[in-house]
């Protein structure tokens, strides 16, 4: 457990000033500040909505790009860079011939992937409740203080974090395993699309497909919306319990175990 | 022994990369692990390392199997392998300060070191921007961060200038001397280690061809005695005459295999009284560089 603890901190230290710690910063900064300026301008359109429906527009149009194409880059991109470090500085011949046990090594590695992430996330969530209260103080006409969107929202977020698990463990893999910058980037870029595409046509068997399971957590996520005899107000539920989370569980534990005998097994060159 | 290994091999694919190696490594000694490029030491310091899985054979290293006890060896050994493993946009103390972390290691120590190679003034430039020399000197620093007992240091003088070269040098000798610490150092350039080394062991395509002290080196080179004179091929023809054998004939010295000091003296007078004016008489080592070829050139 120690050796974990000091490698997790020290991937904190190698990474602090590199673009992959920053860019789980910058990005929620940046969509939510767009969508926020996006809303300011059009306030005199939004003003006689309900504030459940204004959260639900503005969570939503931000949660859109994000499941759609954002989270699963960006995990493709956060697993590139914590591997592609070692990689760069041929350092893991030195990582590895540390007094620290391979299995600390290699697991905080993919824990420090995973805790940018969840950084990330919670970040887009404290963003899309700051500046949505944000718009109602400077705008009082809009009344996004009607509606309490806190616990909805975070559970949204909870359940976009468990359906990025399959990629995360599938992209952290192929970035441990090859060096160049075009593998685990192109394969992942490739898979995202085709993970959209599959959740876009609604294929039966998309939920086995993990880089489909973000899009498929924003569709669960507005249901009746979706359906043909919607609601005045469209219902909010979040199931955690769905195919595709399961899925996406079972896809992250056993690649991330599979990871660990590979490594394991590995000549360091 | 702090390094004992019994016929060590590995390869790679088909080709046999280290063949059957017994390495003993005496405690509180320089040893000096010296083959020319493509020898296979890299790969034998990789697999001292446990970063690669041995093939066949075991090694021991404190007395203890490497396998069973890997993170007690490693906690007691620092690595310089290959060019040195530094993050570039970190600058020089940032990198010591990460190792020293994982390490556990007191802060204070990283400026010790900073001091030790000299690279004081130059800490908290981005180690990217170092120049190769700079680099390997910080390499030097992080394996000797966590006070190791045994150095293993691939080749640590490539890039350094010639200061560099007798810094890291009187480095090493004063570990070794004043901290009785035992460093292995990888070499291709015999000369780098005769100066330092207590014993050598000579590699080339995965073979030990000689390991000793460096004196047992010393002794299965033939001594010279070396004559200095004006005219060489004379000289050589008249010594030839008197039944001599002239091993070795240059421009301005000839050389004749060294039997006895009172055959050294036999020689000069023979020449003096012949008329043939002699410099310099002496006994000469055969060149540890020429032997080094020898031995590697005959395997």
């Amino acid at each position: 457990m120690k050796g974990f603890i000091l490698s997790f901190r020290s991937e904190f230290y190698k990474t602090r000033k590199t673009m992959a710690f920053w860019s789980t910063v910058v990005l929620p900064l940046a969509i939510c500040l767009l969508l926020f300026f996006g809303f300011l301008n059009h306030s005199d359109r939004l003003v006689h909505q309900p504030g459940f429906m204004l959260w639900l527009q503005f969570a939503g149009a931000i949660l859109g790009v994000m499941g759609s194409l954002i989270l699963p880059m960006l995990i493709v991109f956060l697993a590139y860079s914590v591997n592609n470090i070692e990689h760069k500085a041929e350092t893991w011949k030195t990582l590895f011939s540390l007094p620290i046990s391979k299995w600390a090594v290699y697991s905080a590695k993919y824990f420090y992937a995973l805790f940018l992430t969840i950084v990330c996330l919670a970040l887009f969530l404290l963003f899309t409740l700051g500046f949505g209260n944000l718009l109602g103080i400077l705008n009082p006409a809009l009344k996004f203080s009607e509606y309490h969107v806190e616990g909805t929202l975070a559970k949204i977020y909870l359940k976009l974090l468990l359906s990025s698990l399959g990629i995360l463990s599938v992209q952290f893999l192929l970035s441990l395993l090859f060096r160049d910058f075009l593998k685990p980037m192109g394969i992942g870029f490739a898979a995202t699309i085709a993970g959209i595409i599959m959740a876009n046509v609604g294929w039966k068997y998309a939920y086995t497909f993990p880089y489909a399971h973000p899009l498929l957590t924003i569709k669960s996520i507005f249901p009746s919306r979706m359906g043909e005899n919607s609601p005045p107000i469209p219902q909010i539920t979040v199931d955690f319990f769905t195919k595709d989370i399961v899925v996406s569980l079972i896809v992250a534990a056993a690649v991330f175990i599979l990871g660990y005998f590979i490594v394991l097994k590995k000549s360091v060159k | 022994m702090v390094i004992d290994t019994q016929g060590l091999s590995f390869h790679f694919g088909n080709q046999q990369v280290v063949k059957s190696l017994s390495l003993q490594v005496p405690e509180g000694s320089i040893y000096g692990f010296l083959g020319p490029n493509g020898a296979g030491k890299t790969t034998t310091i990789k697999l001292l390392l446990n970063l690669l899985k041995t093939d066949q054979g075991s090694i021991r290293i404190f007395g203890k199997d490497l396998v069973t006890n890997r993170i007690s060896i490693l906690s007691q050994i620092g690595s310089l392998i290959e060019q040195p493993a530094i993050y570039s946009h970190l600058s020089g103390r940032e990198n010591l300060i990460n190792r020293a972390l994982l390490l556990q290691v007191p802060e204070s120590r990283v400026d010790e070191m900073l001091k030790l190679v000299r690279l004081k003034e130059a800490a908290n430039k981005k180690a990217g921007k170092y120049s190769l020399g700079m680099k390997q000197r910080l390499g030097i620093a992080l394996a000797l961060l966590p006070d190791p007992q045994l150095l293993i240091l691939d080749e640590p003088t490539n890039g350094l200038d010639p200061n560099g070269i007798i810094e890291v040098r009187e480095l090493l000798i004063r570990l070794v001397n004043q901290h009785k610490k035992t460093v292995f150092v990888s070499s291709h350039l015999l000369a780098e280690v005769e100066r330092m080394a207590t014993h050598v062991g000579i590699i080339d395509k995965g073979e030990l061809l000689f390991q000793g002290s460096i004196k047992d080196l010393e002794a299965i080179s033939q001594p010279q005695v070396q004559i200095e004179v004006d005219t060489t091929v004379d000289v050589a023809n008249f010594l030839k005459k008197h039944g001599f054998t002239v091993t070795d004939i240059s421009e301005d010295h000839l050389t004749v295999p060294f039997s006895s000091k009172e055959q050294m003296g036999e020689i000069n007078t023979l020449l003096n009284k012949n008329n043939y004016q002699v410099y310099s008489i002496h006994k000469i080592q055969k060149d540890l560089e020429k032997l080094f070829l020898d031995i590697t050139q005959k395997a």
